[in-house]
């Protein structure tokens, strides 16, 4: 019998995983729609590619764990992986690539762990990690934005040269492949160069790169939507800006030739797509409001000091992982005081 | 487990209670140096060697030594041992002597060694030690080679590369290498050690839980291991 209630208290819908991820897979969308914009057929590609065979992965672990299958695929949690994972790649990743990074991240990571709710590494990340790990140089060429392009790849092109690895006739991968504004303004620096030089090349935008700013724009409204929807709250997300944009902003002070400015390491690469729908990955993530600012906060420092002394440009999936291993340390300190009781007691 | 008959001692020390897949012992050693089959092999007889060498003797001088000075005295007798293979690894096998490195002389600090020591070779006789030794050796011999095989077959597609250095000009042959495999970089490096290590456990907990359930059914229990199962 339903009952309904005209005045307080009102009951509320309760919140379901699957609709918790439908909310996050829907966030995403913009971002993903723009950044097949400017990145080509080539994204699109990839996500069809990741869901397809994450889920199969999933069926197949689940299988193998003697689950019932249906219910966990319609989760749509290796959805949501699959997603953050596709936007996350090169959009010429070759195929085998994509499957091996979702079959890790959903068998090794995710199921191996005890599936949803028990893993301790985001899937996603820990997916990108291996594959930047093992395979630098196919993770590390990117397309240039579509205004910069010389030679735009049609889809059947696309999908030729993912599943054979061969090109049209007369290019080359170096042709149509650029270093990302990360890439690029990090080996100009390396060079010794001024960033007020770096800026000429045609690469960069009014504040970040070139294609990039609006893709993290997208991702940005996609956030603040799920931020409006409660799907996330405003601690993980705003402690990590925050935090990059803190240590950015004392570098970019003492040194503006030699450090990017804050807005450059918003809009160059995965930072707001961190901040939103990596970092807040509610399994891997800490639990206590107070941990989750230190949380966020730690892993955008994070971010900034691998970005700019670490081994490589983009910095997001390792500080990811790290703070993914840090946080039930600091869900543990962080425990809040139960009212009505004294001292938490840290046994 | 103080069943000390030959077969027991041997399948304790092969797969029962194999100090690298159920004790996790000497895992320094076991993740650094089995990036390749031969590697692992190198270094798994070098150990199998001190550990053989080192059981007979502690278990000669068992009687002699005092309880109070035995820890320093078994690390004596095995850095002994140890020197004495660094050099003659060094002397036979240079070019594996040098991929080996460090871990040869690190062999001081398995814990493995000094374990069956202390735990087995000063409270047994000279025969169960040198058994003891030769099947817990081989044992961990195994794992370092089952994790090189894979770890190098999946890192770069080759199967005991460099055979040579160990076996002279002739095992050339025996070096296998997959043609046009890109090889997962990750599984040469420190994590694929870890990752490997973990599956390998796996699997020998599935064989042991299969062989156990078996044992059950064969001695009537089916429908109630069928009950725990479901």
């Amino acid at each position: 019998m339903e009952f309904h209630t005209l005045s307080s208290p009102h009951t509320q819908r309760p919140n379901r995983v699957d609709r918790i991820m439908l909310q996050v897979a829907l966030a995403l969308l913009p971002g993903t729609a723009a950044l097949t914009f400017y990145f080509g057929w080539g994204v699109l590609v990839n996500v069809v590619l990741a869901i397809v065979s994450a889920l199969v992965f999933e069926a197949l672990a689940i299988r193998l764990r003697k689950r019932p299958v249906m219910p966990v695929l319609l989760d749509l949690s290796a959805v949501v992986t699959a997603m953050l994972f596709a936007v996350a790649i090169p959009p010429l990743l070759p195929w085998w690539q994509v499957v091996l990074g979702m079959a890790f991240a959903i068998i090794m990571v995710k199921q191996m762990y005890g599936g949803l709710g028990y893993n301790p590494f985001n899937p996603a990340m820990a997916a990108y990690v291996l594959l930047l790990v093992s395979y630098p140089v196919e993770m590390t060429s990117w397309l240039p934005p579509a205004m910069l392009a010389e030679h735009t790849l049609t889809l059947p092109q696309i999908l030729t040269f993912k599943f054979t690895g061969s090109l049209p006739a007369d290019l080359t991968l170096d042709a149509i492949t650029m270093a990302t504004p990360l890439d690029e303004m990090r080996t100009s620096l390396d060079l010794n160069r001024m960033i007020s030089e770096i800026r000429l090349s045609p690469l960069w935008g009014d504040f970040g790169g070139l294609g990039w700013e609006w893709v993290g724009n997208w991702f940005l409204l996609g956030g603040v939507w799920m931020l409006y929807k409660r799907t996330i709250t405003w601690q993980i997300p705003l402690a990590f800006l925050a935090g990059l944009v803190g240590m950015a902003a004392l570098f970019w002070l003492f040194d503006a030739e030699r450090y990017p400015s804050p807005l450059f390491h918003l809009f160059s690469g995965g930072a707001i797509l961190c901040a939103f729908f990596i970092a807040t990955d509610p399994v891997t993530a800490c639990t206590t409001r107070a941990g989750q600012l230190i949380y966020g906060g730690a892993m955008g420092v994070l971010v900034y000091i691998i970005r700019t002394w670490g081994g490589y440009p983009e910095a997001v999936a390792f500080a990811v992982l790290m703070m993914n291993m840090a946080a039930p340390s600091i869900d543990y300190y962080t425990r809040p005081r139960t009212y009505g009781h004294g001292e938490v007691n840290r046994e | 487990m103080s069943d000390n008959s030959y077969p027991n001692l041997i399948i304790d020390g092969l797969w029962r209670n194999n100090q690298a897949l159920v004790a996790l012992l000497g895992l320094c050693p076991l993740l650094a140096v089995s990036n390749t089959a031969v590697n692992g092999l190198g270094l798994g007889l070098a150990t199998t060697l001190v550990l053989v060498a080192s059981n007979s003797t502690v278990s000669l001088i068992r009687n002699f030594v005092r309880p109070e000075v035995r820890l320093p005295v078994f690390v004596l007798v095995i850095a002994s041992f140890v020197t004495a293979i660094e050099l003659g690894m060094n002397a036979f096998f240079h070019e594996l002597h040098k991929i080996l490195g460090i871990f040869i002389p690190l062999i001081v600090t398995n814990c493995i060694i000094i374990g069956r020591a202390e735990a087995f070779a000063s409270k047994s006789n000279l025969r169960h030690s040198l058994v003891d030794g030769l099947s817990i050796g081989i044992g961990f011999t195994l794992v370092l080679l089952t994790l090189g095989g894979m770890r190098e077959l999946v890192g770069q597609g080759t199967l005991f590369d460099q055979a040579h250095l160990m076996f002279g000009e002739a095992a050339r042959g025996v070096s296998l290498k997959i043609e046009d495999f890109p090889g997962m970089l990750i599984a040469i490096l420190p994590p694929g050690a870890f990752i490997g290590l973990g599956l390998l456990i796996m699997v020998k907990n599935l064989i042991d839980k299969r062989l156990a359930a078996r044992a059950a059914a064969k001695a009537g229990y089916a429908e109630e291991v069928q009950g725990l199962a479901g």
